[in-house]
């Protein structure tokens, strides 16, 4: 027997009994639906995260110098002035590393006519910019010279240009930082908030040297706080930190016996940590939903066992005419396939309008991907032939003078 | 003569599990049926007559003995080959009709077709073909319900004629209809056995039937007692 006849078959036995076919078709509907809906609700939660990844530069180490003891005291991380910008650009020549820039940050008021707005302002040298994966929107960058002359130029985050300027345009205008004048020469490109919930936007960035010697002074000529590096790969990360270890251990002159007085960080483990959260998180609310799938599909067999019970008169006509027990079984598991791919589809179609309803609504990051909505309806359509099988099985091997006795 | 279309050798049919607590359904009936015959089976209820043709039509199995159709020991086919037979050589008419209620008149006719693998158009050509031959071509697109039992039964001599079987086993298949349709019915049947000569093989319970035959096996507690000329 054909298969497409077998199809009309089957077709024309699901239109029978329509009330019950929908109420098994109900089952697959939600089942799919809330798979698109979770994987999608999943989807953009990880987005989000691999977006603020991506914001804080890849493959990122800081570096912060030790910390200082005084009366007992110990300061933290980042006040022993250890760090000097000599260790920067000997960390920056090592063969697995992209590039380096040394980082004196603190905090000042700035000025603008009757404005003033306080935030961090970044002595930096130009590599930062690269280091961070970030770009100047309007304006230009720093270069060598402005580090040379300790130019008194700024590069102006989105919050800051905001907050101070308004609606002027900020570039080439003289803005105060401790009310001392400088050029804004650069707008930042926005980032948006950082995987802690900072607003990255809400910066300067200041030439290191005019940040070191003019505008903060510094007790330790040379020092910095803090060195933000980029090594070439993902791959060469283990190798460079350790790499970066020996050099600022060497160059520091700790003695073997002696802690380091520095220390590593990787940030792009972090990062991960995130991102595999945010992926474990989506691997379990997808499956939360195929929880209702199998429920669904339960249903499905429960409908089509009754379906089977009901129609053993009709198996028994078909097979005394010349159905092989594989038409049978073919008939029934079609039967099934079609309730639960037209379910699918049904479920499809509302999980991806939740997902929009979710996203413009609720205001929560949805992504639909073409690949969730493939594996959804590939689950209904396995469900289907998994559950629709033991009834038509049961179907397919009844006897054939017994089939006919059904009353 | 000819190879017998039907031969049975000392077949028993024993319903139940343990042997000897009910009575055997047939208890070794040998029986030998040619091509071109037409056969009246008749007996009480409970006589085996039944299940003697399901056993013939392949639907049902026998405990012991063997039955040979063409010539093939039915019990060395597999379920596909059965199904083959039961689709290609055999035609079935019941009491009851047995139409499939939801499917209209004419796709009643050509599901045998189905099994067999033919073309949609094909089919319909064939069914509409029968049901011409049967008076019935106007009511193709009719479901079975809708017509009345006599039609509803020509509908399935229409369908067990199909797939142009060499024999036709119809249990009681005038039962449930009234004398005069009856008659038109036993009209087809003595048709097809004459002049295409398909074998015959008719269960009733009323002689009036049974005279149209022109042969004549009786049971009884499942034994043949009667072989021969029509005696009713």
């Amino acid at each position: 027997m054909m298969t497409g006849a077998v199809m009309g078959e089957a077709w024309r036995a699901m239109g029978v009994n329509r009330l019950r076919a929908a109420l098994a078709m109900l089952g697959m509907v939600i089942g799919v639906a809330a798979v698109v809906l979770m994987l999608a609700i999943g989807q953009g939660t990880q987005a989000i995260v691999n977006d603020s990844i991506a914001s804080m530069g890849s493959n990122l180490f800081i570096i912060l110098s030790g910390s200082t003891t005084s009366g007992g005291l110990r300061a933290g991380m980042g006040s022993a002035p250890t760090l000097t910008v000599g260790d920067a650009q000997a960390i920056g020549k090592l063969p697995d590393m992209k590039a380096s820039a040394p980082v004196y940050p603190n905090t000042a008021q700035l000025g603008y006519g009757p404005n003033n707005w306080s935030t961090p302002v970044y002595g930096v040298t130009p590599e930062y910019l690269e280091v961070r994966n970030w770009s100047v929107e309007s304006g230009r960058g720093l270069d060598d010279s402005d580090i040379r002359s300790a130019a008194r130029v700024a590069l102006l985050g989105k919050t800051v240009a905001v907050n101070l300027f308004g609606g002027e345009p900020p570039l080439g205008k003289s803005l105060r930082i401790k009310n001392s004048p400088f050029t804004v020469v650069g707008i930042l490109e926005s980032k948006g908030q950082s995987l802690d919930g900072r607003d990255q936007d809400d910066t300067v960035l200041v030439p290191l040297t005019t940040a070191q010697t003019k505008l903060f002074g510094n007790p330790f000529p040379g020092t910095v706080r803090f060195i933000m590096a980029q090594a070439v790969s993902k791959e060469a990360m283990t190798e460079a930190e350790e790499d970066i270890n020996q050099l600022l251990r060497a160059r520091h002159r700790l003695r073997s016996d002696m802690e380091n007085d520095f220390s590593v960080r990787n940030l792009t483990a972090t990062a991960q940590a995130a991102a595999s959260s945010a992926q474990a998180l989506s691997f379990m609310l997808g499956a939360i939903a195929s929880i209702s799938l199998v429920v669904g599909g339960i249903g499905i067999m429960n409908i089509m066992l009754v379906s089977v019970t009901e129609r053993t008169r009709e198996i028994g006509i078909r097979m005394s005419i010349g159905a092989k027990r594989r038409d049978i079984l073919q008939q029934f598991l079609l039967e099934a396939v079609f309730i639960c791919t037209l379910g699918g589809l049904v479920g499809a179609a509302l999980g991806v309008g939740g997902a929009w309803a979710v996203s413009t609504l609720a205001d929560m990051p949805a992504v639909v991907t073409g690949s969730s909505i493939l594996v959804a309806f590939l689950f209904a359509a396995g469900t289907g032939i998994f559950f629709g099988w033991y009834p038509a099985r049961k179907a397919a091997y009844l006897r054939p003078v017994e089939a006919l006795r059904h009353e | 003569m000819s190879a017998p279309l039907i031969r049975t050798e000392n077949l028993v049919k024993r319903y139940g599990t343990v042997a000897g607590n009910v009575p055997p359904a047939l208890n070794g009936v040998n029986l030998s049926i040619y091509p071109g015959e037409f056969v009246a089976v008749m007996g009480p209820s409970g006589s085996g007559k039944s299940t003697f043709m399901n056993i013939l039509g392949c639907l049902d199995t026998p405990t012991s003995g063997a039955y040979y159709l063409e010539e093939r020991n039915v019990a060395e086919l597999s379920d596909d080959e059965l199904a083959e037979l039961r689709n290609r050589l055999i035609g079935f008419v019941f009491q009851g009709f047995n139409l499939l209620k939801r499917i209209s008149v004419a796709d009643n006719v050509a599901l045998p077709l189905l099994y067999a693998g033919v073309g949609k158009n094909e089919r319909r050509q064939r069914a509409l073909e029968l049901l011409e031959q049967v008076g019935l071509a106007a009511h193709a697109g009719k479901l079975p319900n809708q017509l009345s039992g006599g039609q509803q039964q020509r509908v399935a001599i229409a369908r067990a004629l199909t797939n142009r079987p060499r024999l036709i086993l119809a249990d009681e298949p005038t039962g449930n209809l009234d004398t005069h349709t009856s008659e038109e019915i036993m009209g087809i049947f003595t048709r097809l056995n004459q002049e295409q000569h398909i074998t015959v093989v008719l269960v009733t319970h009323e002689a009036d039937i049974a005279r149209h035959a022109k042969r004549l096996v009786r049971f009884r507690d499942g034994d043949i007692i009667h072989d021969g000329e029509v005696t009713v």
